[in-house]
């Protein structure tokens, strides 16, 4: 076997950092999002603000970022509660869905996909609808973090509509190792615990409810117990 | 001693009507029937040390907001992403309205009408919670126009972050808060000075801020007398990492770090010992069981050559490797810096890869010589302390574990040694000392 077949001696990136990249949309005016391994096609011009005439926006996007705007003294303040609702209307931040922010906010394209790169919350390719962000820091990972990203990913192979992904700190150390399930923290996690995520997912249930951050109580035992009797009050 | 944390269980704290019952914005009420300066001198006198890493005293900084009638901004810092860190997390979920009361009145003794809580994009369910209450509030008119009453308005706005750690530096929040990529700005100006949309602007941590209403209820110098001289108070401690009893904690500052991981959190599993511990979040500088003695307070912390950061104690047992917590730490940083400053970005880029180095069995025992060369070179050197962040505790991590780390090269070494040599029998490679083949 020749070394050069070897993909140990591959100087194009070696094993594991091949990238098999899905075809990304592109805009209307022809460059695509996020442009960063191709050159610029200097032969066109840039990217303006979007026609609000030409460029349709659903009426509930357009009043959510019409209010949002309206909460600051400078209108792109609004721009990244903008792009979670435009997000949130087309499941990931598509060429249409930051066109469509543009036209209601005035801006150009190539600013908000500027922003919308710079954020971990922000997707600019499809992604799944459901996500599950497995925290996978330091003290995450001294608890078996790692085992955990393993168990979910393989528990979610052929599940297009889940999508697993290693997400660093989710500020939920007191419950490590663990999870968030669209938002929804839950902890702490065993590897035993991952078909039932899906099945909670999939079912459209609450994710594994016993473990929800949400009802945990203060870790301090000199808090002061609550009696029923004053919580009743 | 309570303050923050007092019967912070209780059902339905989170709404108006239990937290009024308990006394809620009776304290915001008492600061608006004082003066302005009277409110400042009381924050000033408590010696309140900001909550969110740097222990700046929050007296001092609203101290430098210029006076007169301006647009002058407060901002909370909510983005808590500091690996380790969670209080605030518990105190927006648990008790907001004391978060607003503490902004209500902080505003009031700057005399500022606009406030921002910038709060991390994966809190989605604190920041629902935190858009009701502010909601409540304003409905019951401790928000808006003429406050109770009296001379004082206020605007507080909700604003949800989209997953960025840089954020949570306090030049870079502000751009994000602007609308823009979350990079840090050169200082000086100050915020205090020039921030957020070019005015003044006062940014203070969650905690910080929560625990602004109860100076008031104490009495600027009688909160002074809790904890030590010069780090007063009590402070939330997030314990996390192998201990058996991981989660928040109000303590006074300055009891004994022996005390925090054991007596509270109950130390590391039967059977293990404690290696090394962060004392203020992944960012501080390491210390080790010999450090156990140690008051937890600002300077102690200082003076043992780390930091007592955001309160966040993440302890690490003998069951772990320096090399993987060092790897975990430098990945992150790296995944993390904006890229703006080269020292940063190059830097944790290239301890990475000497980490990864060490694992594969590349390494030599130069290369810790270099690796703490690289952390030297990046600390200072930058707009923001991110990648200072990554440099303290692995400089710490070599200075202190350099025996082990050269014990993990050689035997790296070794594996790799032997596993190359299996290779050169399945491969077929003639020499493997011939080194890379030619490029025809």
């Amino acid at each position: 076997m020749s070394v050069l077949g070897d993909p140990r001696f591959d100087h194009e990136g070696g094993p594991g950092r091949r990238h098999t990249r899905r075809p990304v949309p592109r805009f209307g005016h022809g460059s695509r999002v996020p442009g960063w391994d191709t050159s610029v096609d200097l032969t066109k011009d840039p990217a303006t603000v979007p026609d609000p005439a030409t460029t349709p926006v659903p009426p509930d996007l357009r009043e959510a970022i019409i209010a949002m705007m309206a909460k600051y003294p400078d209108r792109r303040s609004a721009a990244i509660p903008a792009l979670h609702a435009a997000q949130a209307v087309h499941g990931w931040c598509s060429p249409e869905a930051i066109e469509q922010v543009a036209a209601v906010m005035a801006l150009t394209p190539a600013y908000l996909t500027s922003v919308a790169s710079f954020y971990d919350m922000f997707e600019l390719a499809p992604k799944p609808r459901h996500d599950v962000f497995v925290c996978t820091n330091i003290s995450c990972s001294l608890l078996g973090a790692d085992e955990l990203y393993d168990a979910l990913a393989e528990a979610t192979v052929g599940e297009p509509d889940i999508g697993v992904r290693s997400f660093e700190c989710l500020g939920a150390c007191d419950i490590a190792p663990m999870a968030s399930v669209d938002g929804e923290y839950i902890g702490p996690l065993t590897v035993d615990d991952a078909p039932q995520i899906v099945d909670d997912i999939l079912a459209g249930r609450p994710v594994l409810e016993a473990k929800q951050l949400r009802h945990r109580r203060c870790a301090d035992p000199g808090v002061g117990a609550i009696s029923e009797q004053e919580a009743g009050k | 001693m309570k303050l923050l944390f007092d019967r912070i269980d209780e059902p339905g704290l989170n709404t108006l009507p239990v937290y009024e019952r308990r006394g809620g914005y009776q304290m915001l009420r008492r600061a608006l029937a004082m003066s302005p300066e009277d409110v400042l001198a009381n924050i000033s006198d408590s010696g309140l040390r900001g909550r969110g890493g740097a222990g700046f005293r929050m007296g001092q900084k609203a101290g430098f907001l210029p006076h007169g009638d301006m647009d002058k901004y407060l901002v909370c810092n909510a983005d808590e992403s500091e690996p380790g860190t969670f209080k605030d997390r518990e105190l927006m979920q648990k008790t907001p309205h004391m978060l607003i009361e503490g902004i209500a009145i902080a505003t009031y003794a700057t005399e500022i009408n606009r406030a921002f809580i910038y709060i991390r994009g994966e809190y989605s369910f604190q920041a629902d919670i935190l858009e009701a209450a502010i909601a409540q509030a304003a409905a019951a008119g401790y928000l808006g126009e003429r406050i109770l009453g009296s001379e004082h308005s206020l605007t507080l706005v909700l604003h949800r972050g989209a997953g960025a750690y840089i954020c949570g530096e306090e030049t870079g929040l502000l751009d994000s808060l602007e609308g823009k990529r979350g990079n840090p700005r050169l200082k000086p100006p100050f915020p205090a000075i020039e921030g957020l949309y070019h005015g003044p602007t006062l940014i203070n941590n969650v905690e910080t801020l929560c625990t602004v209403p109860h100076i008031i209820r104490l009495g600027g110098e009688q909160y002074a007398q809790i904890g030590t001289q010069t780090s007063t108070g009590t402070k939330l401690v997030s314990i996390s990492g192998d201990v058996q009893r991981p989660g928040n904690y109000e303590i006074e500052l300055g009891i004994p770090s022996r005390e925090l991981i054991y007596g509270l959190a109950g130390g590391p599993p039967a059977g293990r010992e404690i290696k090394f511990w962060f004392p203020g979040g992944s960012s501080s500088p390491v210390l080790t069981k010999d450090d156990l003695d140690l008051p937890y307070d600002f300077d102690s912390m200082a003076k043992a050559g780390s930091m007592l950061g955001s309160g966040a104690v993440i302890v690490v047992d003998d069951s772990h490797t320096v090399l993987e917590v060092a790897l975990k730490v430098a990945k992150f940083y790296a995944h993390e810096s904006c890229g703006k400053c080269v020292p940063c970005r190059e830097g944790t880029n290239w301890t990475v890869k000497m980490l990864e180095r060490i694992g594969s069995g590349e390494a030599t025992p130069m290369d810790l010589d270099i690796m703490a060369s690289v952390q030297e070179q990046i600390i200072g050197n930058c707009l923001c302390v991110l990648g200072d962040a990554m440099a303290m505790p692995i400089g710490s991590l070599i200075e202190k574990f350099r025996d082990e780390l050269e014990a993990e090269i050689e035997a790296a070494r070794e594996r790799a040694d032997a596993a190359s040599l299996e290779d050169v029998v399945a491969v077929g490679v003639a020499d493997v000392h011939a080194g890379p083949l030619p490029v025809h």
